[in-house]
């Protein structure tokens, strides 16, 4: 069992968290054209290698950036959003 | 060779000494009509249906690894058609049609089993969700039917129907023409049948880089050198987005391991394929006795091709609460691979990005079952330039029309 770090509770167990998505994909301005919103709903780069993404905290309900390496799982960091 | 009774006689006399390679192990040329990346199921298919089909042989298969060491040789070997949507049905009843003639058509035994299935429900919501799919597959002209719950429990009589289980038996769907068949066998008789036609198979060959001049493909850089094409088939599961990235294009993929596990051999004590919709494991039994076991994704996202902990936990439990007997089996062996999830658990096939470059990619947890129609459609596209008609509903630009075809909400699957 894995454990990751919750900014606001320390580490728990990795069954307590939720993948919610990738990070440093921006909500697009104004109207933009079909195309652009679905690549900002469903496009990802899903990196071998760190990743940076946001993941919930189910058990206290916290949205927060975790760093970690998608290839050997280790934890590079974790940022809270504030 | 051709193989054959006379064959096998003959090699046994001679002590199985001769039997000529299965492949040849090819060395790259400069330049092909057309190049899949990605040796597994789909990849070796779809240069099969190019030679035979389209009359295409200058085509070379890329593969990382080796033939068969990749998700097609770990998988749990499931063959079933029991989807939702007329589009699903359309593109996995293709793939089992032609696993039902495959065995001949490669003169290679793949050990298709059509020992059926049973989509197993415990509660009166689920047999709900059973009759709806039950009746869409009869509408979309597969066999399927609802399974009461006398006879569901006489097709898995060793299923815990005590009087405190917690998953008794209310029914189920049944898909009869469902199985299993010996996977490696899968992608080693492709890999034959290609060869025997003039295909390349090239093993141990990593694309660095995918090269486009003027929007349109002209070949690959691999570690055994460039290699021009401008047919280009990408069909590499779980590594199709970093290849994607090479040209620019990202993909609504994302990645996880999925495992699987293998029991000791015991003799037959389950002749059917379960799925357990209550615990959401499933099981079938080898031909060798083991007891083949798989579940749901893990819960996070990863490119290690090995499970996590809690999934494991979470498959297991479910096998010992439909079987309790099977606690005193002891597992041979677990593994996990990657697979390509896409956000409405249907695949993508179609061109992407710069001209000559297609897509068979996106399968998730289901690619083994799919893969003759897979290389079907990734050949008619490579041949052809277009889709063809059960290809189309799959094009990327599903996303943006918002023409989904989702999986997860209608045959409840996970990948």
């Amino acid at each position: 069992m894995q454990r990751f770090p919750c900014p606001f509770c320390g580490p728990r167990a990795e069954t307590e968290f939720h993948f919610a998505v990738e990070a440093g994909h921006p909500r697009p301005d104004g109207a933009p054209s079909d195309a652009d919103w679905a690549a900002y709903l469903y496009d990802v780069d899903a990196p071998k290698g760190p990743a940076r993404e946001m993941w919930l905290h189910v058990t206290c309900g916290t949205y927060f950036l975790m760093t970690r390496d998608t290839q050997t799982r280790e934890i590079l960091g974790a940022e809270d959003l504030g | 060779m051709k193989y054959s009774a006379v064959t096998l006689a003959r090699e046994a006399l001679r002590g199985h000494r001769h039997w000529p390679e299965a492949w040849a192990k090819a060395r790259p040329k400069a330049a092909y009509d057309a190049v899949i990346v990605g040796g597994g199921g789909h990849g070796l298919a779809t240069a099969y249906y190019l030679a035979k089909t389209h009359g295409l042989s200058r085509v070379a298969v890329l593969e990382k690894g080796w033939i068969g060491g990749g998700n097609t040789g770990r998988n749990t070997t499931v063959i079933r058609s029991n989807y939702f949507y007329p589009e699903s049905v359309a593109l996995y009843d293709l793939a089992l049609r032609l696993y039902e003639g495959l065995s001949r058509e490669l003169n290679y035994n793949v050990m298709l089993s059509q020992r059926g299935m049973l989509i197993a429900a415990h509660t009166p919501a689920q047999m709900e969700i059973c009759n709806r799919i039950a009746n869409a597959m009869q509408l979309n002209g597969v066999d399927g039917r609802l399974m009461d719950a006398e006879e569901a429990a006489a097709r898995v009589p060793l299923a815990n129907q005590a009087a405190d289980a917690r998953y008794r038996l209310m029914g189920g769907i049944w898909q009869g023409r469902a199985g299993v068949a010996r996977h490696d066998a899968v992608a080693w008789g492709y890999a034959r049948a290609a060869s025997r036609m003039g295909v390349d198979i090239i093993e141990g060959c990593d694309v660095q880089d995918i090269v486009v001049e003027a929007g349109r493909v002209t070949g690959v850089e691999t570690n055994l050198g460039p290699i021009r094409t401008n047919r280009l088939g990408l069909a590499a599961a779980g590594a199709t987005p970093g290849l994607a990235a090479k040209v620019g294009v990202r993909l609504p993929i994302h990645t996880y391991a999925l495992q699987a596990f293998v029991s000791e051999p015991v003799k037959p004590i389950l002749d059917t394929v379960l799925l357990y919709l209550g615990t959401g494991t499933y099981l079938s039994q080898s031909d060798k006795g083991e007891l083949v076991i798989g579940g749901g994704l893990d819960r996070v996202p990863t490119h290690g091709q090995k499970g996590n902990l809690p999934a494991q936990e979470q498959v297991l439990s479910g096998v010992l609460e439909m079987f309790p007997s099977f606690g005193q089996l002891k597992l041979l062996r677990q593994w996990g691979g990657v697979v390509d999830v896409v956000p409405d658990s249907s695949p993508i096939l179609g061109p992407a990005g710069p001209e000559g470059v297609f897509l068979n990619c996106g399968w998730g947890t289901g690619g083994f079952k799919a893969i003759p129609a897979g290389g079907t459609l990734l050949a008619h596209m490579l041949a052809t330039g277009d889709h063809h008609a059960i290809s189309r509903p799959f094009d990327l630009d599903r996303f943006r029309t918002g023409r989904l075809i989702d999986e997860a909400a209608g045959s409840g699957i996970a990948h």
